[in-house]
């Protein structure tokens, strides 16, 4: 098992740690991971990203030309990745932000109302967490548990939000099922 | 076994360091190594020890000649401008025979050039940046977890030769978060720091200093190095091969650009290409043999870099014209994608496998 997702959106969006919970989460399940950050002369407003890999073996490179899965949260992000995605992968795009369609025929499309669905919940900064959530069950790869118990590690001094964030990851998976 | 947590190269970077014992930090800011020398300022004050960012890079490298001076285990970090900014300390360092460790997690050059990975001070770190007949030992490592266990390793080993040694990695290395463990360092059997200048009340004073004007002290001085030198090639020359019992054909990368090679050699053996890999881990000492005895059993080597072509030179030296050495690079930030590398080998190869 070896899946590769880029996850891309705004600074402020939460993508970096959307990235990071995903990869504690499958270091606690005893997984391969890594988490590899674009860096650079970014500022609040620009696009982010970060590749994580999630294995059962050693992990070769740890950047992908072709993800299994890219994660769009904003116009920018889709275009630039959603062109590298793998033949049969998938592309998760975050619908409340993005209206406009992928080219893409050759991989599945899952639109999420992220921003949408976080602000239902009082806060509009889990709409990543709706994404992860949303991922996680298409892809299997992590139950959502998991996420929970790296959230308690990661969250450390802020348990109190873990249960909206924990409610983000449901709601995003309900979107899937 | 220790915890597997998940952390970023730079503090990884910070924390084995102080868990090998390192009590003092000097540096100045430079992108992308920025997260190691705050790690340290966070961390150092609470183990007694000191973290002082100074007011240039050549101040920071003078700091650290004077704390190994004393006797302390001290290190420092920079990415490529800065380290130039350092090779005239580390000169002196060297030349007084004094331990610490440098680390460079290097980036795009030359002049200030980019702030992306990049391996083009492959030259510089390994084949005396600065003035004078001097080596360092320069450690690579391909991922977090070798990173903690080689900058552990890099204290003992500046201990046991009296010597500089460096940790080179790139930009990939130190923004990049993988599990890691820290795992007891393996101590050498170290002898007393007698020649510190950390008070001389009882003793004769100690003299730290690199002037010999006398040409034939400085000689000896020179060839004293050089055995040393020796010495160091005999024992630590570290690598790893993967799939290199069956291989016909080798590819040959270090650090990060190392794990590049390795899915291109997944894809190339899934179709039946038999491509083994050569992973250098120190860069000096190169490991000449184990790429001279490759020779005799493959039909050619590829190169992989991530600058125009530095370590190739040392791989065409190993190899001593028994096989073709091939070269790919991608340079200035830009880091070359596995396809690349199975393309390049393919065509090497003529198709033929």
């Amino acid at each position: 098992m070896k899946q590769e997702v880029i996850m891309a959106g705004f600074g402020g969006q939460g993508v970096m740690s959307m990235g990071m919970l995903l990869a504690y989460a499958g270091m606690m399940e005893g997984k391969e991971v890594s988490w590899m950050p674009s860096y650079g002369p970014e500022m609040r407003g620009g696009t982010a990203n970060c590749t994580v890999i999630v294995s059962d073996k050693r992990i070769a490179s740890p950047i992908t030309p072709s993800p299994d899965t890219s994660i769009v949260m904003n116009l920018p992000s889709l275009d630039k990745f959603s062109s590298m995605i793998k033949p049969g992968g998938v592309l998760i795009i975050n619908s409340s932000l993005i209206e406009k369609d992928t080219n893409r025929t050759d991989i599945e499309v899952i639109k999420v109302p992220c921003n949408e669905i976080a602000n239902e919940l009082g806060n509009s900064r889990v709409a990543n967490m709706v994404a992860l959530g949303a991922y996680l069950q298409k892809t299997g790869i992590l139950p959502l548990e998991s996420i929970v118990k790296a959230m308690k590690k990661v969250f450390a001094g802020k348990e109190h939000l873990i249960p909206l964030n924990e409610t983000a990851l449901q709601r995003g998976a309900a979107v899937v099922k | 076994m220790g915890e597997r947590i998940l952390m970023k190269g730079n503090e990884a970077i910070g924390e084995a360091a102080i868990k090998a014992g390192c009590k003092y930090f000097f540096g100045y800011p430079i992108t992308p190594q920025n997260e190691l020398p705050e790690y340290m300022s966070r961390r150092l004050p609470k183990e007694d020890g000191v973290f002082l960012q100074a007011e240039s890079e050549v101040a920071a490298i003078n700091m650290v000649y004077g704390a190994a001076g004393s006797g302390a285990r001290v290190m420092t970090s920079s990415s490529s401008p800065g380290i130039s900014l350092k090779m005239e300390g580390i000169s002196y360092i060297a030349g007084a025979e004094l331990p610490c460790v440098i680390v460079n997690i290097v980036r795009g050059g030359p002049g200030l050039g980019g702030i992306q990975p990049a391996q083009s001070d492959y030259f510089q770190a390994t084949k005396g940046g600065a003035h004078g007949d001097y080596r360092l030992v320069v450690l690579a490592p391909s991922s977090i977890q070798e990173a903690v266990d080689l900058v552990q390793e890099a204290f003992e080993i500046a201990d046991f030769y009296r010597n500089p040694v460096m940790v080179l990695g790139d930009g990939m290395i130190g923004q990049m978060m993988e599990p890691v463990e820290f795992r007891a360092p393996q101590k050498r059997d170290l002898q007393p720091k007698d020649w510190a200048t950390d008070g001389c009340k009882g003793r004769k004073p100690n003299v730290i200093n690199s002037l010999w004007l006398q040409p034939e002290k400085l000689e000896e001085h020179n060839w004293k190095l050089f055995k040393k030198y020796e010495e160091i090639k005999k024992n630590e020359v570290k690598y790893e091969t993967i799939q290199m019992e069956d291989a016909e054909f080798a590819l040959v990368a270090y650090g990060t650009t190392s794990r590049i090679c390795f899915s291109a050699l997944e894809t190339l053996r899934a179709e039946g290409y038999k491509v083994g890999l050569i992973r250098p881990i120190t860069i000096w000492p190169f490991p000449e043999a184990a790429i001279n005895q490759a020779a005799d059993q493959v039909k050619g080597f590829l190169a992989v870099e991530m600058s125009t072509g530095q370590m190739v030179e040392d791989v065409r030296l190993s190899v001593e014209g028994k096989a073709p050495v091939h070269f790919y690079g991608r340079t200035g930030g830009m880091v070359p994608s596995p396809n690349e590398i199975v393309d390049q080998v393919k065509a090497v190869l003529g198709g033929g496998k």
